[in-house]
Formats: structure tokens, sequence, C-alpha cells
């Protein structure tokens, strides 16, 4: 782990709002071609994300934001992502989620002609994503 | 001459749309400062984005990723921005105009329209124009999800060579009185070359620069149209409350006359009837 006292800033931006805006002292995403862990001090770099949760350490806990694909950039001391959708694990509706699982679900196996399977696909990757977090890290 | 009852009734109903232009007034200013909330939220967000965007092409410069790739223009792909309601004052006739304008000495099959909002629809079927993509019914409440629809239908389009280049046409919101119809070229996206000279810093990339590169695109398309979105939301919301503003002092000025009218009315008919009695009292002497 990182000398403890040393820390990077994280800010987690969407188009509506900023998520997140802290110091952190670890930060795990997963890109496009396999898992980064970023440490204070990390070159400068740019990633494009994965519908993953990305893992935080502050204070020596681990904690979750939802972040359905994006971007990350550090640069300097500073940790920038950028998302369409990033939800703190409290702020997960979980009911909404299931729903739209339910229904990926149902459009996958129904394979209509029109049929936008990435699209589908993406959308139920979100809701697993979201039910996994908020199950593990308590969500309402 | 009307009636002092006439001119009554006519005060009344003045009075009732006074106060229904009044509330649509107030309702507007509210919701106005939200979708300016909201417009503003983005503005971090647009600014990180053009910021990673302008490194990793200063990163690759001879990138030929398809949606740079310029073409000669046969069709052009408009994304109209319009809204769902009216009595915005000229917020609709402005988007119309520009709209007819871009049509005009040109053959139909020479563009590719994308519309939202009613008003244009309808203002389209009057001219016997159907637009090739329409969707509406969120003008003053729109979400992401909106403008990745947007991006995806006009990016299909451009991919599939069915158009050439794609514009975005809404109405900037500069503030409530000032609203600026508003065009600007999405597709193909022209590489901005940064200003600051050399490359600054040495960033490391994953996976690579190129493929960062084209999940950037799309998400940075879905970015701009859900800005124009936005500020065209804010631009309905403020004509409307200056168009609502107006329309609440011109009943209240329009109450005022008219009441002077009644008084004069009322007067005249008082002032008859006691000529009418003395003269009648006169005659009996």
């Amino acid at each position: 782990m990182a000398e403890t006292g040393k820390t990077i800033h994280l800010e987690i931006i969407t188009p509506d709002a900023a998520v997140l805006n802290t110091d952190v002292s670890f930060v795990l995403v997963r890109a496009l071609d396999g898992d980064l862990g970023i440490m204070p001090g990390h070159a400068p770099l740019i990633a494009s994300l994965r519908i993953w949760p990305l893992v935080y350490e502050k204070d020596g806990k681990r904690n979750c934001v939802c972040v359905a694909s994006g971007f990350l950039e550090v640069n300097g001391n500073t940790i920038t992502v950028i998302t369409p959708a990033a939800e703190l694990p409290a702020d997960i509706d979980l009911d909404r989620a299931e729903r739209s699982r339910a229904r990926a679900e149902k459009r996958l196996q129904e394979k209509k002609e029109n049929l936008d399977e990435a699209r589908a696909q993406a959308s139920l990757k979100r809701a697993l994503l979201r039910i996994d977090v908020a199950h593990k890290y308590g969500g309402k | 001459m009307p009636s002092a009852r006439e001119i009554n009734r006519r005060i009344k109903s003045v009075t009732n749309t006074q106060q229904i232009t009044k509330a649509m007034k107030m309702v507007s200013s509210v919701r106005l400062r939200r979708a300016q909330e909201r417009a503003l939220a983005t503005a971090p967000f647009t600014e990180k984005m053009e910021g990673m965007l302008q490194r990793l092409s200063a990163a690759i410069p001879g990138e030929n990723n398809p949606l740079f790739i310029q073409r000669d223009v046969k069709r052009t792909c408009y994304i109209i921005i319009g809204s769902d309601k009216g009595l915005a004052g000229a917020f609709n006739s402005n988007i119309n105009k520009e709209m007819v304008s871009l049509l005009k000495n040109k053959p139909r099959s020479a563009s590719y329209l994308i519309v939202t909002g009613r008003k244009p629809v309808d203002y389209l079927k009057h001219l016997r124009i159907t637009p090739d993509y329409k969707q509406t019914g969120f003008s003053d409440k729109p979400n992401f999800g909106h403008a990745q629809n947007l991006a995806r239908k006009a990016t299909e389009e451009f991919l599939a060579g069915n158009v050439d280049e794609v514009y975005l046409v809404y109405t900037k919101f500069k503030s409530a009185l000032s609203q600026v119809v508003t065009q600007t070229k999405l597709l193909p996206i022209e590489p901005s070359v940064s200003e600051k000279s050399g490359p600054s810093e040495e960033y490391l990339f994953a996976p690579d620069a190129g493929q960062v590169l084209s999940t950037l695109l799309p998400q940075y398309i879905d970015m701009v149209i859900y800005n124009g979105l936005l500020q065209s939301a804010a631009s309905e919301l403020g004509a409307r409350m200056t168009a609502m503003t107006g329309a609440t002092d011109n009943a209240g000025e329009l109450i005022e006359k008219l009441t002077v009218h009644y008084n004069k009315v009322r007067q005249a008919g008082i002032t008859n009837e006691l000529t009418e009695i003395v003269s009648g009292a006169n005659a009996l002497q």
C-alpha cells in the first residue's frame, strides 16, 4: 500500500453533476484491456473504462462507485473520471435496476429481428453492475 | 358604445386571462432557473472531454477514425431542436424560419431531417414535408438518454454513408431575454489542433490511443447534442417567461384602460338620468 498520508485527488463527473470529489490513496478501475490500479504519483494516463465498479480507498477503507463506461485521466495529482452515468452505492435504485435487468434479458432472449444486441448487452451489464454493487456495499 | 355591463364583462375576462399568464410566467421562471443550473452543470464535463479529445488527437496526429473522414457533401443531416409547446414568444418561429432557410432552394433528397419537438414537426407537416426521424415529448426536460438516442441515429446514418455532414440546429441560451438560433457542425469531427505547441506531457494510454479515441468520439457527440438540448430547453423556458411577462403587463394595461372607460360610461349614465329627473320635475311646476 502507498505510504499513509499520501493522497491523490479523485473527481467523478457526469453530464449532470459531480458525483464524487475527494482525496483518496488508491483507485482500482477496469479499463478495456484489464484492471488498472492507480496510486499517488502515477504517470499521466488516459484510459477507456468498462462497465465495472470503481473501487477507491480512503482513510484505509475501501469504497465503491458504479461507473457505466467512460474515461479516466490522470494528470498531475488528479484523477478525473468522466462518464455518462455514475452512482454511489447508496444512490442505487435497486428496483429500477432489477426491472431493467428483466427487460434486457427478455429482449436478448426474444431475439427480435431489429434487436440492437450491443445495446441490450450494455443495458444488461449496467443493471447487473448496479445490483452487484448495491448488494455488496449496501444500497437502499 | 358598449354598455357598462358589457365593459364589466370584458374586464372580468381579461382578468382571468391575466391570471393564467401570470401563473405560466411564475411556473416557467422557476423551471428556467432549474434548466439553467442543469445547463451550467454540464460545463465541467464538456470541458474535460474536450481537453481529453485534444490531448488524444495531439498524440495521434494522422488518425483516420471514420468519424473524421471528410466526403463530398451530397446529403446533409440537420438535427433540429424545437419545443413541444407553444406560447413561448418567437422561440419556435425562429427555429422554423431557420429550418425553412436550410431546406430552401435544395431538392428534398439533399437533406436528412432529424426533428425533435412537436412544434417544428407540425410546421413541417403544414409544408408537406415528412421528417426522416422525429422524437418528441421531452423538449423542456431532456435527459442524457435522449441525446444518446439522437446521436446514435445521426452517427449510424453518417457511417452508413447516407449523409455526408451532420449539423445541430439549436437555440443558444444567452439570457432570459435573448436566445439565438445556432448551427454547429457535428460530423465529420474536425480534429482540433491544440494551440499549445508541442506535446506538453507524454501520456500513457490504456489500451491504446486509437481505441480510446474511438470510444471517446461517440460520447463526445452525445455530449454536444446533450448540451444543445439543455440550451434549447433553457431558451424555451426563458422565451416563455418573457412572453408571459409581456402578456401579463399588457393585460394589466388593458384592464386599466377598460376600467377608466367603464367609469366614464357609468358616470355618463348617471348624469343622463339626473338631467332627465330634473327636467321631469321642472315640467311639472
